[in-house]
């Protein structure tokens, strides 16, 4: 069998705030069609990994490899989110980040706009080009929002959108720019267990439909238990286990982190 | 599907030309006296400039307080370039760009900012403009102003259908533009930076578009200002002038063209009409905009917009709408008398 393809690779990443080593040394390898946990205590530095490899922030030191559609190697520590979009990579925010004043279908065509085949000569003289552009568009965003059953609201206002349903919204826009890397900040919070269940559902549905890999944040034990593959424990900016669920459940490290010493000796 | 295109192209169509070449007509045979003439088309170049303050204010969702230093910087400019030659329709094209440059050039360093920032730095532009032209006296008057009779200071029928025809222009490319997906990145700018950036939009880029753009309209509006009034001085880059602009996209509805433009036409006309109150007519306006602000505070029309094309559709459902409130009074009057 040949080696599955590696997506990304992040080699000893640290980011300094101020004083404040909030990440050091992280590195991690995500292959293809892989779902990777990352889990750990409040303030263990888990958003600011994402921030990182979605380029919200750039890592102080350390290098972020990516390896886009064409199977290209792309350092993008210092690329500008934007630009990580268009490679490949999309990411949700744990808390929803909506264009809320607009409609569901048009949140998910801002995302297509990297796609697009118009120039603005077509837009403002409405060119056939510019009809069949929309058309295409619009044909996308249906197929994506009936997929995920939101069909019927895509001419609501996104903010009007029930809570479950607007993080489903932040899903589907995130997969609209077709990325090859989704990074899923706390999919599950604020959710109840019957709406995690749906989640982890449909989480294991996207990563089939489309192929892609997953990152995510999360921390519902079962979500993360029940779906990924692999996963990565951070605590005070490092990483301290990295492996398989059952693995990381009887971790001493682990238990450590989350329970506290006594509990280990217990 | 290409029908209806073509249908609702001719629909707009019409509607323009009547707007434009109908009351142009209607002036030019003396139907409309000189006096209103001259009032819509203020109110055309006011509906310019409400334009240009609604793409910065209502569209990129920035806060400009300096779009009168534009509408001044356009103004110039077309005197200048007129005068060296060039034709009119030429180079009232001409300051349009020379202004987006000068937009493109203040939008560098202040883009970067946000809000309240955004707004000083614009209101400290303006005033720049202003002394900057009051002092260059060689070239532009200084305060005195300057000179620039044209054939639209004489006939009030020419000026009405350049500019009203100008506006109607302006506001077709707008909204094509808006109801693009450019407009759809702009506007998701507007509602969430962070997130727009990563659905692969560049904030900087399209906040810089939608000023460009914005500083463009205003040129426009001063490039048609100067030969239409005949005499501009440097106080139209005052302060004032910005906030007046402002008001009535406030008040119209910030994001909606239509209510932008339907406030600077109602606003105009009413300072017009409230001359016989004499100087109570300056406490009227404030007391109207205080009204609109508590009871509608989203602005008249909010960001809702008026569609020929969707009136044109709903025009057959209107009878039946009419008849059915028509019985559902009858029979409420019948329940009321048994």
């Amino acid at each position: 069998m040949s080696e599955v393809k590696t997506v990304l690779k992040a080699s000893d990443i640290s980011i300094v705030f101020g004083g404040l080593r909030a990440v050091s040394n992280f590195s991690c390898e995500l292959k293809a069609n892989e779902l990777v946990g990352l889990i750990g205590p409040n303030g263990a530095g888990k958003t600011t990994v994402f921030n990182m490899l979605s380029g919200v922030y750039r890592p102080t030191e350390g290098q972020i490899s990516f390896w886009d559609r064409k199977d290209m190697v792309k350092v993008i520590n210092k690329a500008s989110p934007a630009a990580h979009n268009k490679i490949g990579i999309a990411r949700t925010f744990q808390n929803i980040r909506l264009f809320s004043k607009m409609t569901v279908a048009d949140n998910v065509r801002v995302a297509l706009h990297t796609s697009r085949v118009v120039n603005p000569f077509d837009v403002l003289l409405r060119t056939p080009r510019f009809f069949k552009d929309e058309e295409r568009m619009t044909g996308e965003v249906e197929q994506l929002l009936d997929l995920f059953k939101i069909l019927d609201k895509k001419d609501e206002l996104a903010k009007n959108l029930p809570y479950g349903e607007q993080r489903k919204l932040e899903i589907v826009r995130a997969l609209a720019s077709k990325p090859q890397l989704l990074l899923l900040d706390e999919p599950a919070a604020g959710m109840n267990p019957q709406e995690t269940e749906e989640l982890m559902r449909l989480i294991a549905f996207i990563r089939e439909k489309f192929n892609l890999t997953i990152l995510l944040i999360e921390h519902d034990m079962r979500l993360v238990m029940g779906i990924c593959e692999r996963i990565i424990v951070l605590d005070y900016g490092r990483i301290i286990a990295e492996g398989k669920p059952e693995e990381i459940q009887s971790n001493p490290q682990v238990i450590k982190a989350y329970l506290g010493e006594e509990a280990v000796n217990a | 599907m290409k029908n209806k295109n073509l249908r609702n192209m001719l629909i707009l169509g019409a509607c323009s030309l009547i707007v434009v070449f109908a009351v142009g007509m209607l002036i030019n045979f003396d139907i409309i006296d000189a006096y209103t003439a001259q009032i819509l088309t203020l109110a055309g170049i006011n509906a310019i400039m409400a334009l240009s303050v609604n793409i910065i204010c209502g569209i990129t969702g920035q806060l400009s307080l300096g779009q009168a230093g534009f509408m001044a910087i356009g103004a110039y400019s077309t005197i200048f370039i007129a005068n060296s030659g060039v034709p009119l329709p030429v180079s009232i094209i001409l300051a349009g760009i020379v202004t987006a440059f000068f937009g493109f050039l203040i939008g560098f360093p202040t883009l970067k900012l946000e809000g309240d920032y955004l707004a000083i730095v614009t209101l400290g532009f303006g005033e720049i403009i202003r002394v900057v032209f009051v002092n260059l006296k060689k070239y532009t008057g200084g305060p005195n102003g300057k000179q620039f009779p044209t054939i639209m200071t004489l006939n009030p029928a020419i000026a009405y259908m350049v500019i009203i025809g100008v506006l109607v222009l302006l506001i077709i490319l707008i909204q094509n533009f808006i109801r693009s997906t450019y407009g759809r990145a702009i506007l998701a700018v507007r509602d969430d930076e962070i997130a727009a950036n990563s659905s692969g939009i560049s904030i900087f880029r399209y906040k810089m578009i939608g000023f460009v753009i914005a500083s463009f309209v205003a040129g426009i509006g001063g490039a048609l200002y100067a030969p239409f009034i005949g005499f501009i001085k440097p106080d139209m880059a005052s302060f004032n002038k910005s906030i007046d602009y402002l008001i009535f996209v406030v008040l119209g509805g910030m994001g909606s063209t239509t209510g932008s433009i339907l406030a600077s036409f109602v606003l105009t006309s009413l300072q017009e009409f409230l001359r016989f109150l004499q100087n109570y007519r300056l406490l009227f306006y404030p007391v109207i905009l205080m009204l609109v602000m508590h009871f509608r505070p989203q602005g008249l029309l909010g960001t809702k917009e008026f569609s020929f094309i969707k009136t044109w559709e709903d025009f057959p459902c209107w009878k039946d709408k009419i008849l059915g409130t028509l019985k559902i009074k009858k029979s409420e009057k019948k329940g009321g008398a048994e």
